[in-house]
């Protein structure tokens, strides 16, 4: 074998600039691959955090029923305590829960004396939602990082069109359960910065004010939010709580069993997920133009060394050289350039990607501003792009390799 | 696959018949060719281009296979032997020295003489490397041995070739014009090599060729014209 390696790698090095220039463009694509996975993976994994870790939280569950009416807000589609206690209970029964927070989520008016708007309010324990979804105080961008009762929590949106400012007393007006209708004045503790997604634009009041609001006679809330100690735990706790509260399929939605719960993760309900999806899948283009390139490269430079060493096959051959071991030859050889060009193309990816985190380029994603792109080196990735590099140019070497193989060693001999 | 010991003779070709067949046209190389060769001998087969003595010798080598008759190289029928038993045939008992050499170019001399004894047939290394430099300093070559091919000249190149055929002691050596590509003292000093390696080993050696030194030099002289022996059985000197 070490025979067999030797030679190879002679005869790579015998076309040095051929050799180089093939490596060079498998590793230009090794490069691009690991670059642009990285760099995409940041982006979908900032994002997701965006909005898992300011708004959405991890996993949601809701009454059943209640995420096909969501636009509505349904406050007939609430979760009771009872019903929440027993959330809590399968909650404490799954591991890898971090936090939750129980959302009392209205639709309704927003006045401050002047002018009337429509809102959409949740109403949460801020311990818990600060908890859950940890990005929140940071979104509040004037007044303080607190919500306490008599207090709301405004879009900056919102505040901006209403000429609204943190300290003034504004009205909010909500129609209540039985179709009775209620205000309530509160004073606005803070802006909250926009975020892209649904919830991104909605405002925050007490728990125990959105209750006394809508009237209610005990404690309902309309989603349970869920944060998770690893989000790569995501859809195992999800599992997990379907199992706990029989209710179905990991994303949610099950109809067996009569459960009156619906577990949904963050896929499930924000439309980023759908972009994900997408980068994913140019990810994965990327990685097919790839193993295009190593494909016709390396069988391009495979052949042409067939081509070129007719005479040598023939004399190994005339020598008594197996075609089993001339095929080697030639498959090492392939194996070798496309190991050769994975390896120069996960060095300089990793240089690339150290030099993007170094320079720390921004970027804007919605009405967020000066995100840092930080990408990092997947070990993973560039295993799996160094095995798909190197079993590609093994495949690629296949054919030529069973040509010279096949060679007759007669007529080779008398190739000029 | 062994060789027997075979007292005489070691090759027999009975009504040796070549033909090629290329689109419509058939091409005889060989029509019906008798001969026997003995052990340990030196063999020349002459004749213009074109005569067959190379597409003889392709079959004695398998090579090729005869379109039909028979030939027997150590009672071994060449026609009957499959690609691998072919290449496993040559391996163990025939050596071939080429008019262009067919050095690797990416091996070095001594490389080149070990390389049926690293990739043919596995061989310890410390035998490897006492036969390996055992015939290169039968050829002459020994302080050549890490150059090149391209580092060394022609008939340095043919010594390396012999002593790479030699290697495996085959009881055949088959030299396709062994002498064309080399001047007149270089070719003398090849023959030469041949010849000792002939007394050293008893190896036998099938030549095809025009040079009158190698005729000069063989026990047995086989002439081919147009697929057909005209000539000989006989002992060696140029025809006129």
């Amino acid at each position: 074998m070490t025979d067999l390696w030797t030679i190879a790698i002679r005869n790579l090095l015998r076309y040095r600039r051929r050799t180089l220039l093939t490596g060079s463009l498998i590793a230009l694509g090794v490069v691009f691959v690991i670059v642009f996975g990285a760099s995409a993976s940041a982006f979908k994994g900032m994002m997701i955090g965006q909005m898992t870790d300011s708004v959405l939280a991890h996993i949601q569950v809701h009454r059943r029923g209640y995420v096909a009416s969501l636009e509505n807000l349904p406050l007939t589609l609430t979760l009771d305590a009872g019903q929440v206690a027993a959330v809590e209970r399968a909650l404490e029964q799954t591991s890898g829960v971090e936090a939750w927070s129980g959302r009392l989520k209205f639709a309704g008016m927003f006045s401050n004396y002047a002018e009337t708007t429509g809102i959409r309010v949740n109403g949460v324990d801020p311990v818990r939602e600060f908890a859950t979804v940890p990005l929140l105080p940071s979104r509040i961008l004037k007044g303080e990082a607190r919500l306490d009762r008599g207090g709301i929590l405004v879009p900056e949106l919102i505040a901006a069109g209403m000429n609204v400012k943190v300290g003034d007393t504004v009205v909010l007006i909500a129609t209540n359960k039985d179709g009775s209708v209620n205000a309530g004045q509160y004073v606005v503790l803070g802006l909250l910065e926009s975020v892209t997604g649904p919830g991104g634009r909605d405002a925050y009041i007490h728990l125990d004010d959105a209750i006394e609001l809508l009237r209610l006679e005990q404690q309902e809330v309309s989603e349970i939010a869920i944060r998770l100690e690893r989000f790569g735990d995501l859809d195992r706790v999800a599992r997990d709580l379907n199992a706990a509260l029989g209710s179905g399929g990991p994303k949610g939605g099950g109809k067996k069993g009569g459960s009156p719960f619906e577990v949904h993760t963050w896929e499930a309900l924000s439309p980023f997920y759908n972009v994900a999806m997408m980068v994913d899948l140019l990810t994965m283009s990327i990685r097919v133009a790839l193993i295009a390139i190593v494909l016709i490269s390396v069988m391009n430079v495979m052949l042409m060394a067939v081509f070129e060493r007719v005479k040598e096959i023939g004399t190994i051959a005339a020598m008594g050289t197996l075609p089993g071991r001339i095929m080697s030859m030639f498959v090492l050889e392939g194996f070798s350039l496309g190991l050769f060009g994975a390896a120069a193309g996960v060095v300089l990816g990793v240089a690339v990607i150290s030099g993007l985190r170094l320079a720390r380029p921004t970027f804007d994603f919605g009405r967020q501003t000066g995100l840092v792109l930080s990408p990092s080196v997947n070990i993973g990735e560039i295993l799996l792009v160094t095995g798909i590099v190197v079993a590609v140019a093994v495949v690629a070497s296949f054919q030529p390799a069973f040509k010279a193989a096949r060679l007759e060693p007669v007529d080779a001999l008398r190739h000029t | 696959m062994s060789l027997p010991s075979t007292p005489a003779p070691l090759i027999v070709g009975e009504r040796v018949t070549r033909i090629y067949r290329k689109a419509e046209v058939e091409v005889h190389a060989l029509r019906g060719v008798d001969f026997t060769i003995p052990p340990a001998s030196f063999v020349s087969f002459i004749g213009p281009s074109g005569s067959g003595k190379t597409t003889l010798l392709n079959l004695v080598g398998a090579l090729d296979k005869p379109t039909s008759g028979r030939l027997e190289v150590g009672g071994v029928d060449i026609g009957t032997l499959d690609r691998r038993q072919a290449a496993v045939f040559r391996g163990r008992h025939i050596g071939f020295i080429f008019q262009d050499f067919n050095l690797l170019p990416i091996l070095t001399v001594f490389e080149n003489v070990e390389y049926p004894l690293r990739l043919v047939h596995p061989t310890p290394a410390a035998e490897r490397r006492e036969r390996a430099m055992a015939l290169l300093d039968a050829v002459g070559m020994a302080d050549q041995r890490d150059k090149y091919p391209d580092e060394i000249s022609g008939g340095q190149k043919q010594r390396v070739a012999v002593a790479r055929a030699l290697v495996t002691q085959p009881k055949v050596v088959l030299a396709d014009e062994p002498t064309a590509n080399l001047d007149h003292e270089t070719a003398g000093l090849v023959m030469k090599t041949m010849w000792r390696m002939t007394d050293q080993f008893g190896t036998t050696f099938v030549f095809s060729t025009h040079d009158p030194k190698v005729v000069r030099e063989a026990d047995i002289i086989y002439q081919l014209e147009d697929g057909r022996l005209v000539d000989g059985p006989r002992q060696g000197s140029m025809p006129s």
